[in-house]
């Protein structure tokens, strides 16, 4: 095998990294403040189509990574809101958020034309940045930093104290003076505005257009990641990058001569699936997770 | 604290369901405007196109054949406390069994029961290793049922071009032999006896729930898997008997889907006739309440809204999609406990301003 090769499958395994991870770290903010939201396959639905609408409409990419954000926050707030001050059923409410925007991309992809894809125009996507020996996206540092950010911000600040302590002793934290609803209301934003941008990304960078399968169970992927990192950022990085790599080999996979006519694609296809699911099944058991996970906080 | 009378409060299963069914119609109603529809009229053509002739109602009840059962595997998994969303992968491996059946050229009394009985077991094979992941190393259901939701999705895919594929129609799998087909009821509409076959598999879950010590054991984990486990009742396994017999009704359904619907019999490359029957099934049986019962009427409300929303297609030229939207906003409305409550606050306030 050439040296380009390698670094052909490098590259994909970093942006294939990226959504996976992003979406994996506003997971963990979330769950470590008490909330479980298996609607982060919607939201980065959502992120995904108002990141092109938003690029398009600015003809810049970086609005259009901010508008999957900002609409990434306000799904984060509606299942925010839902599971604390409206006491609502988290895992519902996820299924909502999901339908929803499986319902919602579908309609506004068939009103724009074109049934099911709407491609984004090359100039207002996320220019890359070229390195030599291939181009890399500026998200991918991006998703680094952001790793280390919250790992520190949970670990080592006064806030991520009080997102811990709302996780796993709301009513002692409630007795110290934190606010439990407010605080897991804004880990559930922080959640959206993360796996917004992980949406934004796929469809105004990696991909370069919206479609309804564009997701491709990445957000539940992003779900067994937090489970995989036991609710460190930093692990779920290293977590995002394995299964980047079976994604990205799978791409490559799929396209090489050769080994295209000895394994069929179907099968190269499920191996990000099979490994998400033998990882996963490796690593529990040494996890331990917030114990109020789930359970909406009521005051007595 | 406002409290609505006590008639209500015995019926608010129902009247949350109802109530959650109006806000997803009222917000269908501001999308559709928003987008420069007529919601009026595109609810009429709903209406009539799901209700409004005999043609139209056996449609609907083709639609919510399938949804019944795929309603039922989430129902009885949520029954045991367990949150099952692997139907739409063991409906595609049912669907592929029951086709497969066909190359074996069976006699026609043996063969639709013989398809059935394989497409039963094949979605009990595909639902097998989530309950042993979950005893065996502590996987979460969510997680593994949608890892093997994809992976059969490929898997469908493979076999549809390579293994059961149709000599002469490279895009469709073998079709089920004619011996095999449920008989339709009406000449024209789609609906089989499959509904049938629906609805007595509906009144054996609810006698199996309600009516037999397997059912108390099974309920009894998802109300208090503590307090069960104290009482003697073995959680690993109600959660082996949850997921086998849920995977045994989604394979039925993938079944009464190929062995029912006209005119191909057979599975389509894409999976058109499957795909989001499963998902489609957790809202019916969020909106039933995982009551059987309640899923039959529900399944009737997600039929009509499927049936309805093609004809809403055409005349007045609403997407279809707008029905998936319409369902999401029920499903998030039906997760607000409090919206009932909501409901007679806001109405006691705008009685109180005039």
């Amino acid at each position: 095998m050439e040296l380009t090769h390698l670094w052909g499958i490098l590259f994909i395994s970093l942006h294939a990294m990226v959504p996976i991870t992003l979406a994996a770290i506003g997971e963990t903010i979330e769950e470590s403040a008490g909330l479980f939201n298996i609607g982060l396959e919607g939201i980065l639905l959502f992120g995904a189509l108002a990141g092109a609408l938003g690029a398009q409409a600015s003809g810049s990419a970086l609005v259009g990574l901010l508008t999957g954000m900002g609409v990434g926050a306000l799904i984060g707030l509606v299942f925010g809101t839902i599971s604390t001050s409206l006491r609502g059923s988290q895992l519902i409410s996820g299924v909502g958020i999901n339908l929803l925007a499986l319902g919602f991309v579908a309609l506004m992809l068939s009103v724009m034309g074109a049934p099911g894809f709407h491609s984004v125009a090359r100039e207002v996507q996320v220019p890359l940045i070229p390195l030599g020996v291939g181009n890399l996206s500026p998200l991918v540092p991006i998703t680094v930093a952001v790793a280390i950010g919250v790992w520190w911000l949970l670990r080592r600040t006064q806030l991520g104290i009080w997102i811990r302590a709302v996780g796993e002793n709301p009513a002692a934290a409630d007795v110290a003076g934190i606010r439990v609803n407010r605080v897991r209301l804004g880990a559930a934003v922080a959640a959206g505005v993360l796996a917004g941008l992980a949406g934004a990304y796929l469809s105004i960078d990696w991909f370069g257009a919206v479609t309804k399968e564009i997701t491709a169970g990445r957000g539940f992927i992003a779900l067994a990641i937090v489970v995989f990192s036991g609710l460190n950022p930093l692990l779920a990085l290293l977590g995002g990058f394995i299964f980047g790599f079976f994604d990205g080999l799978a791409t490559w996979v799929a396209t090489y001569p050769g080994i295209k006519d000895i394994i069929p694609w179907q099968f190269v296809a499920m191996m990000p699936y099979v490994v998400t699911l033998a990882v996963v099944a490796g690593m529990i058991g040494r996890v331990r997770f917030p114990s109020a996970l789930g359970v909406p906080y009521l005051r007595e | 604290m406002s409290s609505p009378s006590s008639w209500i409060r015995n019926l608010t299963p129902i009247t949350e369901s109802l109530l959650a069914g109006v806000v997803g119609l009222v917000i269908g109603a501001f999308i559709m405007l928003a987008f420069g529809y007529n919601p009026l009229a595109a609810y009429r053509s709903l209406f009539v196109g799901s209700v409004g002739s005999v043609y139209s109602w056996a449609e609907l009840f083709a639609n919510a054949t399938p949804l019944i059962l795929t309603a039922l595997t989430f129902a009885i998994a949520m029954r045991g406390g367990l949150f099952n969303i692997g139907a739409e992968g063991q409906l595609y491996m049912g669907a592929l069994a029951a086709v497969s059946v066909s190359l074996l050229h069976l006699p026609a009394p043996f063969n639709w029961i013989v398809a059935i009985l394989a497409a039963m077991v094949a979605g009990m094979i595909w639902s097998l290793p989530v309950a042993l992941l979950k005893l065996g190393r502590g996987v979460h259901e969510v997680i593994s049922t949608i890892m093997f939701n994809w992976i059969a999705h490929f898997f469908a895919f493979y076999l549809i071009a390579n293994v059961l594929t149709d000599p002469q129609r490279g895009e469709r799998t073998i079709a089920v032999s004619e011996s095999a087909r449920l008989t339709r009821v009406f000449p024209d509409a789609t609906l089989s006896s499959g509904l049938f076959i629906s609805l007595v598999t509906v009144g054996v879950i609810f006698f199996l729930l309600w009516r037999t010590s397997t059912g108390f054991e099974i309920r009894s984990v998802g109300y208090n898997p503590h307090a069960s486990h104290y009482a003697g009742i073995s959680i690993r396994k109600q959660v082996l008997r949850v997921f086998l017999i849920g995977g045994a009704i989604a394979g039925l359904a993938g079944a009464i889907v190929v062995m029912g619907r006209p005119p191909y019999y057979a599975v389509l490359s894409g999976l058109p006739q499957l795909v989001n029957l499963g998902f489609d099934g957790i809202g019916v049986a969020m909106i039933g309440r995982n009551h059987p019962i309640g899923i039959v009427f529900a399944a009737i409300f997600f039929g009509g809204l499927m049936t309805g929303g093609r004809i809403m297609q055409f005349d007045p030229g609403v997407p279809f999609e707008l029905v998936r939207v319409i369902q999401g906003v029920i499903i998030l409305a039906l997760a607000i406990p409090e919206l009932r409550r909501l409901f007679f606050l806001a109405r006691e306030r705008l009685a109180g301003r005039k």
